[in-house]
């Protein structure tokens, strides 16, 4: 019965949590306390167990590549970004306008392509990553009108892997646009849409570097994006069907 | 502007996300592993966090600690999954009061664990408990985290991380203590009798 009090407190006493003062007199009874020391060490034990079986599952090198090429492009692309801004800024001192329209044009490119992967993730990385929560595109669609100066299609799904997760409205370049989001096999994919006079010119070709995958038109007068960490060939099939729906 | 923390304090060394994020990578790894129970699950949730992190890291304050942080946004993640909410609904929260565990018998878990020297034995009884053991289990026994971090990581008080680190050994202990498979005839009547539900 004396011992009921320690064993209360064992638990914390071989994770090491007790205060130093308790500690000290744990260690003494310990030392006096077969049964308690038997138990002591048992625990210690089964500690020292789980932490072997603990370790049990190892990423594959594929996924670690995947990973670390993800988080090492942020940092890079904004070193990247702001050696050309500089090198930008040699360059029309020296060249002179026509060539500063000519990269002023590029810079803009990379700042949208950049704006847009911004937007992605930021809608992810909320707890409300959509204002408008259905997968009824006949409900998503009319929750625009009135929110954005322009109107668009949504696609039929059916028989797709896609599914429309909501929208919400988002600024680009200071015009308003929108955003929605699909779910493909546990991926998220954006699709944003702005009017394209709005937007910088020659957004076509691609952005040669960005964590994420992306596929851009333009159509009707809108500009399309589609960003996503799902395969480019998921993000071509949702681009499809966009193009086709439009 | 962040930098590294070391055991002794706060280096002048400006650190970036990747230089305090990778070396997390294997155990984050490990611990998803082990919530999901399933390794593509894993890998979305591992992916799915660092995409957060690196988002979020320009909100993460200075001295406070990255990989509770990093914990954090894993399980709370895990926990909006579709996973993650199958798992927390179809397993009720015990009340965390709990009595203390009292004598220890003559032949007690550990000294059955170690006799059959099973590792397997000891992995299938921890992937049985109920997801919120399971995780403060782990973090204290593999991760070794301070009881402080614990509380950090799963956002609960200090007091709980006690109770419920408490409660979660001794599931496991009881889980142990039951017969276990022999060999033939006999594995699957007493497997039947093992394999209770949560």
């Amino acid at each position: 019965m004396v011992c009921e009090s320690w064993k209360a407190k064992l638990d914390t006493y071989v994770d090491g949590e007790l205060p130093e003062q308790e500690m000290r007199a744990f260690d003494a009874h310990v030392r006096s306390c077969p049964a308690c020391s038997a138990d002591a060490l048992a625990r210690v034990q089964m500690k020292r167990a789980i932490q072997v079986a603990g370790k049990r599952f190892t990423p594959s090198a594929e996924f670690r590549n995947r990973i670390q090429k993800s988080i090492a492009s942020k940092p890079q692309r904004r070193f990247r970004l702001g050696w050309m801004l500089a090198a930008l800024a040699a360059v029309v001192l020296v060249v002179g306008t026509l060539t500063s329209a000519y990269l002023g044009s590029r810079s803009g490119r990379d700042q949208v392509f950049s704006e847009i992967a911004d937007l992605h993730v930021a809608a992810l990385a909320s707890p409300s990553p959509v204002d408008v929560i259905s997968t009824d595109r006949h409900t998503v669609k009319p929750w625009f009108q009135g929110k954005i100066p322009f109107a668009f299609n949504l696609p039929e799904l059916q028989n797709s892997d896609f599914s429309l997760v909501g929208g919400r409205m988002v600024y680009l370049e200071q015009a308003p646009g929108a955003h929605l989001i699909y779910d493909v096999r546990k991926h998220h994919i954006s699709v944003l849409v702005f009017q394209e006079r709005s937007l910088p010119a020659s957004l076509d070709r691609s952005p040669k570097k960005l964590p994420f995958n992306m596929e851009t038109w333009s159509q009707g007068g809108l500009r399309y994006f589609v960003i996503s960490d799902a395969s480019a060939a998921d993000i071509d099939r949702l681009a499809k069907l966009f193009k086709a729906a439009s | 502007m962040f930098y590294h923390v070391g055991v002794s304090g706060v280096d002048l060394q400006p650190a970036s996300f990747e230089e305090l994020a990778i070396p997390l990578f294997d155990q984050l790894y490990n611990f998803a592993h082990w919530l999901t129970q399933n390794r593509e699950e894993a890998e979305d949730l591992v992916q799915e966090t660092y995409a957060k992190a690196l988002k979020g890291f320009s909100s993460f304050q200075l001295g406070t600690n990255f990989r509770a942080w990093m914990y954090r946004i894993l399980r709370n993640t895990f926990l909006t999954s579709r996973t993650g909410l199958k798992a927390t609904m179809t397993v009720p929260l015990d009340p965390e009061e709990d009595g203390p565990e009292l004598a220890v018998d003559h032949e007690t878990p550990e000294t059955l664990l170690f006799e059959r020297s099973n590792r397997e034995l000891l992995q299938s009884a921890i992937d049985e408990l109920p997801v919120h053991f399971r995780e403060i289990l782990l973090l204290c026994e593999v991760e070794e985290m301070s009881y402080q971090e614990i509380s950090e990581t799963l956002s609960v008080p200090i007091g709980t991380v006690m109770s419920r680190l408490s409660r979660a050994r001794k599931t496991l202990r009881d889980r142990l203590r039951r017969p276990q498979p022999q060999v033939g005839a006999a594995t699957a009547a007493i497997t039947k009798g093992t394999k209770h539900g949560l």
